[in-house]
């Protein structure tokens, strides 16, 4: 009995082990970080702990932390608020182009014969086999002024000067709106393919039109997968940088791209931790609302 | 359980039931009729040239194996397949191509297809608000729908919450609740077990019977179709066998099929020795040295091989020849015993080899059998307790 329990404990164990290893202790030490000053040094900040030094200086040393970083991310005179602002916008305009992209796209495959369904998916999944990096930078072929696409609509005689698309902010909801596709399609596909066909002959023996089939029965009990797609979307995109690097303009202000800027042009490591830090306290509504629709979905099956 | 429903139509029931009879009736104009309807998957004809009238205030079963066409028939009369010939009319007017959503009928599902998003009480409402129908009238109608089906207590439910039982009948509340000209019942009670369904069997004859509604069952259950129906249709390959009342098709099947598919038979393999005004008598290869007299022949002649085809509880089982010289009579011995409680089934192997059944009620709570296995006995019936079959 008790060997059993024992068993069943280090089961649970692992993953939380794992957790603590990798999420917590990094966490801790970038928070750490975002509490200490920047210094000439290696690294660039102080106090730095040394656990050589004996329990006196580690506690001098936790005397020197303050949140003054904090202070200057959230104050007005700085752009970090409004970086904030505009990587929710961009984001969340981002998620709904997604989900007009994605859902059609998801119902169509769930509504295909099931031989075909395999091949489909694998035909989403498919552009995970290239790097993204590789990826976002073939969009800026395509983008860009003498790029494909303006060379297309050249030859086809629909423009006489050339679009500018790389560097706005259009490229970027591009750029996004690419990469994350698989994440939308893929949780709606899922709410969608195990729905029963009989409910909707259920709801045309009612008096439902298709479409409005469509909107009583389909989409309330694709919902699960809307908030699935949409948050597993909106999550990463608010702190994207490679596709606001690459595909934006000077301009195209996000708050991925403010970090990466903050941590290797400025070489402050403590104001960008700072910023890390309020990214994710800024992201845990979401996460939790996130948590909350998967926590369901297992509860309802 | 007993409501205002089930008294009532007690007192009226036996009333309509025993007069009730379109079908001989020349004048009577039919509510539903399949006119020569084909329906092809493929190579596969599941529908064949079939033609059928049903009544109204009828409650109609169709009965037959899996696969022998019966739910493809109910289905084009919802409208969810198209025939690929022929034509079906509902009051007259011509069905094909009109889309389920504007067609007078409902169904209710095998699997009852609720709403899991939505409440009892919204799934009730959902053909009615469809239809827009008024917001006071939609709440009247499902209250009264809601109290038919005896859950009242349970409309804020989501399905989910609900026992088997209860989902069957919110099932059967939603596609009431339109009042159609006709309700679709696919496999009703296929989920419930034996005791519930029994009951449930009764109450869709007593709801039939209030709201005067066509009912259309489908059903592999005999016994089910045999309870609820009026008539009923027995299919095999997509074709109709036999259309009749429940007696009917019990007592003077058509053919072999019919009387196999319709509860348990012993079925003999005999030759017509000569026919006249009572009847006509047999000579079965289980029992050559013995003429059977069969007061019904159809239309056997002299000569003709048949089959004779007699319930096991027509039979009698006795260790002492039968006194009446009038009765057909066997002789076998006890192959074995099946003892069901209220009956017990005596299997009694006639000197050829053929097994034949036997029902006896049992009557006295007698723990040892008088007859017991590898007894001599004699096994006789009524000249009109057999059928000749001819197909």
């Amino acid at each position: 009995m008790a060997a059993k329990a024992k068993g069943r404990w280090l089961v649970v164990a692992v993953p939380y082990l794992w957790l603590l290893a990798l999420f917590l202790v990094p966490f801790l030490i970038v928070f750490k970080i975002s509490l200490s000053q920047d210094a000439i040094a290696q690294p660039p900040y102080f106090p730095t702990f040394a656990l050589s030094e004996g329990w006196a200086a580690i506690k001098e040393s936790l005397g020197e932390l303050s949140f003054e970083n904090y202070g200057y991310v959230l104050s007005w005179d700085n752009e970090f608020i409004e970086a904030y602002g505009s990587s929710l916008v961009i984001a969340g305009i981002s998620t709904v182009l997604l989900l007009l992209v994605g859902y059609p796209i998801a119902y169509a495959m769930a509504r295909s014969s099931k031989a075909l369904r395999p091949t489909l998916l694998m035909l989403v999944i498919l552009p995970f086999w290239t790097s993204f990096l590789i990826r976002v930078y073939a969009w800026i072929g395509i983008l860009s002024p003498e790029g494909l696409l303006n060379q297309f609509l050249f030859f086809l005689g629909v423009i006489d000067h050339p679009l500018e698309i790389l560097a706005t902010d259009t490229a970027v909801y591009i750029g996004i709106v690419y990469s994350y596709l698989p994440f939308m399609i893929l949780p709606l596909y899922s709410a969608l393919e195990k729905m029963d066909d009989t409910l909707l002959e259920a709801a045309a023996d009612l008096g439902c039109t298709p479409f409005a089939a469509f909107w009583k029965i389909t989409w309330p009990l694709s919902l699960p997968g809307v908030f699935a797609g949409c948050l597993l979307c909106f999550i990463p995109a608010v702190g994207e940088f490679v596709i606001p690097d690459l595909l934006g303009g000077s301009d195209t202000l996000m708050i991925g791209k403010v970090l990466w800027t903050e941590f290797s042009v400025n070489r402050s490591w403590t104001v960008s931790s700072a910023v890390a830090v309020l990214l994710l306290l800024v992201l845990v509504v979401p996460i939790v609302l996130y948590q909350n629709v998967q926590q369901r979905e297992v509860e309802g099956r | 359980m007993s409501t205002g429903v089930a008294e009532k139509t007690q007192k009226t029931i036996g009333g309509i039931r025993r007069k009730f009879s379109p079908w001989t009736d020349p004048t009577a104009v039919p509510l539903i009729r399949y006119e020569n309807v084909t329906k092809r998957f493929g190579e596969f004809t599941a529908v064949d040239s079939l033609s059928l009238d049903i009544y109204e205030r009828e409650f109609f079963a169709l009965l037959g194996p899996s696969g022998c066409g019966k739910t493809t028939l109910m289905r084009m009369l919802a409208g969810f397949e198209e025939p690929t010939e022929g034509r079906i009319t509902l009051a007259g007017e011509d069905l094909v191509g009109t889309p389920p959503y504007r067609r007078p009928v409902n169904m209710m599902f095998q699997s009852y297809a609720l709403f899991p998003h939505m409440s009892v009480w919204d799934n009730i409402a959902f053909g009615l608000r469809q239809d827009r129908v008024e917001k006071g009238a939609v709440a009247a109608r499902v209250e009264e729908m809601l109290k038919l089906v005896k859950l009242e207590s349970f409309a804020k439910r989501k399905p989910h919450q609900l026992s088997g039982g209860q989902r069957q009948r919110v099932a059967l509340a939603r596609s009431l609740a339109k009042r159609p000209k006709v309700l679709l019942l696919d496999e009703p009670l296929g989920a419930l077990d034996k005791k519930l369904r029994e009951e449930t069997q009764f109450e869709l004859m007593d709801i039939q019977m209030e709201l005067g509604m066509t009912f259309l069952i489908v059903t592999h259950d005999q016994e089910e179709a045999m309870t609820v129906a009026d008539r009923i249709a027995v299919m095999n390959h997509g074709k109709l066998v036999q259309v009749a009342p429940p007696a009917e098709i019990y007592e003077q099947p058509n053919c072999r099929y019919v009387a196999d598919f319709v509860g348990d038979v012993n079925i003999l393999d005999a030759r017509v020795e000569s026919v006249d005004a009572g009847g006509l008598t047999l000579r079965a290869e289980a029992a050559p040295d013995m003429p059977m007299r069969i007061s019904q022949g159809g239309e056997a002649k002299p000569g003709d091989s048949v089959s004779l085809a007699v319930r096991p509880e027509k039979l009698r089982v006795d260790l002492e020849p039968p006194a009446d010289a009038s009765l057909n009579c066997l002789s076998g011995t006890i192959w074995d015993i099946g003892y069901l409680g209220d009956l017990s089934i005596y299997h009694v192997e006639l000197p050829n080899g053929v097994r034949v059944k036997a029902a006896k009620p049992n009557l006295t709570r007698m723990v040892e059998r008088p007859i017991t296995w590898d007894d001599k006995v004699y096994v006789s019936f009524t000249p009109d307790a057999g059928v000749v079959l001819t197909r």
